[in-house]
């Protein structure tokens, strides 16, 4: 990846503490479009937290964010996805009472005359989960009647459908069999070859070292380092997540 | 619950009468329990409890109840809940006991009868209850106070700001156009209802009709056109009855003749008319059906819903959630208003302890019709058959002589056993909510 080129998203300095704790602490990552860049780090290491400033729900405290290489200001989600920022959240935030389609489509839905086109909107939802998991079938319950993996693919459908430029992944595949996993990680590569971003939140270390460009280390809230991903090993990456130290020979 | 989606492939044969009529089953279950409710006292009274005139007495008890509910629905589907509504309801009552009695005759000069005191009066009522649930709404929204404590501030505030409104005193309702919103003193007789019956029939035939094609068009599955037909049969007969029997209630012979000479005619002989439907179920059902379209066809209903169910998942969706809180206790605060307006006219007069304890009543109506306390689901006609199944109970114990307390313990424990075989039919189910 040629460095000459403008990053499509930059985090600069980024910090954010919540009371005392430093979940973030002077973070600086970069993404380039057709680039996966996975973050790694243990539980409580800021990923969610930092991603979050950049998907809009949380505010930075320092820092900027820079777009295309210009300074935007993220206050809300809605700022977020009008910058074509796209999430896939760790918890998934779906509204539990509402079907697919509702969900897919919360915060932009389509209307006609001024009321909602439900079965616009349905008609919609299962052309893209056909494309993603054509096992799906259940287009009218609310997701809370959906299993784990059900859900996970509604929350990913709602991320891509939208002609994202940035994609947020936190932990995709957490909830997702094999099988399943595997179908995400040729979706990453998919979106990967249209020319998208994607920040990628992963703990399995073979996922990451397959799908990722580049790994941006944290730990305590502080970016520990970032490695390319084919100039290491993966026992090197661990050794940075566990030691919080950058390996000597990439450094 | 069924997938009417193009995947479905089985027969019709195989699924269940209900399933194929695609009714739900709650709404059936009320249905049900407010038919065995009226029979049992129409037993029990000898067919009085069904009369035309106990009908119509019924219905318009049971609107300002009914009216605030539909708002109660959205505010508890939210999470929240309004425990100031019978407060909020005295208070527009006040203003505009007031408005009508003293303000606007002796501070605007307005004489008796003169139009405009019923447009500013109402205008005043409805701001007045716009605003109070606005503050609610900003204080719970904005300022992260839980409502329950806002709106029991609001219980005791409100409820006593009436009091010095009126310096305690009981205001008789005197203009006369702000009457017709009471019941008997606003009817539109037998053959505009009748017209008016005919009219929401073609309407929610052509409804239906059009969720039929608007679903085809997309290539789904839609119920068999027999169950559609049954469907709109059962729709158009509810109406029809219902107009029909309102229209059979007479108006009295002396009010008649009152009315015939306050513009100096006399009655011919033989003259009779009936009552018709009354402008304030007019209102209702204007208001249950907007409500139901706020809930289902737009942007705000549906952003209501999602907060119930999931508030951070609203935030992050880019909902703002703040701002919504505050238009769903305005909205709620609007409908006190709406409903003191109907509930004074009723009894022609503001009395200090109006709407007292409405509160209850209020929510116990939404409950009874499907709305669950945890948020995220609940259905305006289920809140309105809550509503009418509490007014029947009370009527129909009052017509057999069943004194006050004891009514008021059976609504109570009706409240209770109705969420109670709620929850055992959704275990059943296997449904989490
Ligand atoms: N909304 C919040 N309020 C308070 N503390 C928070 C909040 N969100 C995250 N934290 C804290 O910030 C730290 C980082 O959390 P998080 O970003 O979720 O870590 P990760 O995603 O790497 O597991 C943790 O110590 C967590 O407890
Ligand atoms: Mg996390």
């Amino acid at each position: 990846m040629s460095n000459t080129r403008t990053p499509l998203v930059e985090m600069r300095d980024i910090s954010i503490a919540f009371g005392g704790v430093k979940a973030v602490d002077h973070v600086s990552i970069d993404l380039y479009p057709g680039e996966v860049v996975g973050l790694l780090g243990h539980n409580g290491a800021g990923k969610s937290t930092l991603i979050k400033i950049l998907a809009g729900a949380y505010q930075a405290d320092h820092g900027d964010i820079l777009i295309n290489g210009e300074k935007v200001e993220i206050r809300n989600p809605r700022d977020a996805r009008a910058q074509n920022i796209e999430t896939i959240y760790q918890t998934l935030a779906l509204a539990d009472n509402l079907d697919a389609s509702s969900n897919l489509f919360l915060g932009r839905e389509l209307l006609s005359n001024g009321l909602m086109d439900d079965a616009k909107m349905e008609a919609e939802t299962r052309k893209i989960m056909g494309r993603l998991n054509p096992n799906f079938r259940k287009f009218n319950v609310p997701v809370s009647a959906l299993s784990g993996g059900q859900r996970q693919s509604v929350a990913i459908a709602r991320a891509v459908y939208f002609n994202a430029k940035i994609l947020i992944m936190d932990e995709p595949t957490a909830a997702l069999g094999p099988h399943e996993t595997q179908m995400v990680a040729e979706l990453i590569q998919e979106l990967k070859a249209q020319g998208l971003g994607i920040f990628l939140i992963e703990h399995d270390i073979h996922n990451v070292m397959k799908l990722c460009d580049r790994a941006c280390v944290m730990k305590n809230g502080q970016l520990v380092g970032t490695v390319k991903v084919d100039e290491v090993t993966d026992d090197d990456i661990l050794g940075m997540i566990i030691m919080g130290k950058k390996p000597a020979k990439a450094a | 619950m069924t997938d009417t989606g193009q995947a479905t492939t089985a027969p019709a044969a195989k699924r269940g009468i209900i399933d194929t009529l695609e009714l739900d089953v709650r709404l059936l279950g009320m249905l049900v329990a407010f038919a065995a409710i009226a029979l049992v006292f129409t037993i029990w009274t000898g067919g009085t409890f069904v009369s035309p005139r106990n009908v119509f007495n019924i219905s318009v008890q049971a609107v300002p109840v009914a009216i605030m509910a539909c708002g109660m629905v959205f505010v508890i589907v939210a999470r929240q809940i309004d425990l100031s509504v019978g407060s909020m309801l005295a208070m527009c009552s006040a203003v505009m006991a007031m408005s009508q009695a003293t303000w606007l005759p002796q501070a605007m000069g307005l004489e008796y009868g003169n139009p405009y005191i019923l447009v500013i009066t109402i205008f005043l009522g409805f701001a007045v209850g716009t605003g109070m649930g606005a503050i609610t709404g900003w204080l719970v929204g904005y300022q992260r106070i839980p409502s329950f404590i806002v709106t029991l501030g609001g219980l005791f505030v409100w409820r006593n700001i009436n009091w010095y409104t009126t310096n305690g005193q009981s205001v008789s309702l005197t203009d006369p156009h702000l009457l017709m919103f009471g019941g008997t003193e606003g009817v539109l007789g037998a053959p505009v209802s009748m017209v008016l019956g005919v009219i929401a029939s073609v309407a929610a035939v052509l409804g239906l009709m059009s969720a039929r094609r608007n679903k085809q068009s997309h290539g789904f599955v839609v119920k068999p056109v027999w169950a559609e037909g049954v469907m709109m049969a059962m729709v158009v007969g509810a109406i029809m009855l219902f107009v029909t029997w309102l229209s059979r209630y007479p108006v009295p012979e002396a009010k008649l003749k009152r009315l015939f000479e306050a513009r100096g005619e006399v009655m011919p002989d033989g003259y009779t008319a009936m009552h018709g439907l009354p402008i304030s179920v007019i209102i209702l059902i204007v208001v249950a059906v907007g409500m139901t379209v706020t809930a289902r066809k737009t942007r705000l209903g549906r952003y209501i819903f999602a907060m119930g169910g999931n508030p951070d998942a609203a935030e992050l969706s880019g909902i703002n959630t703040r701002a919504l809180t505050v238009k769903i206790f305005a909205l709620m605060g609007f409908l006190c208003g709406l409903a003191a307006l109907i509930a004074q006219a009723r009894l022609q007069s503001h009395g200090n302890d109006i709407g007292m304890l409405e509160e209850l009543r209020v929510i116990a109506a939404a409950v009874i019709g499907g709305t669950a306390l945890a948020g995220g689901v609940g259905t305006i006609y289920g809140a309105v058959l809550g509503a009418l199944i509490m007014q029947s109970l009370q009527s129909g114990m009052a017509m057999v002589g069943v004194d006050t307390p004891f009514q008021n313990v059976v609504v109570g424990l009706v409240l209770v056993i109705a969420v109670w075989v709620d929850i055992i039919y959704r275990k059943r189910m296997g449904l989490t909510k």
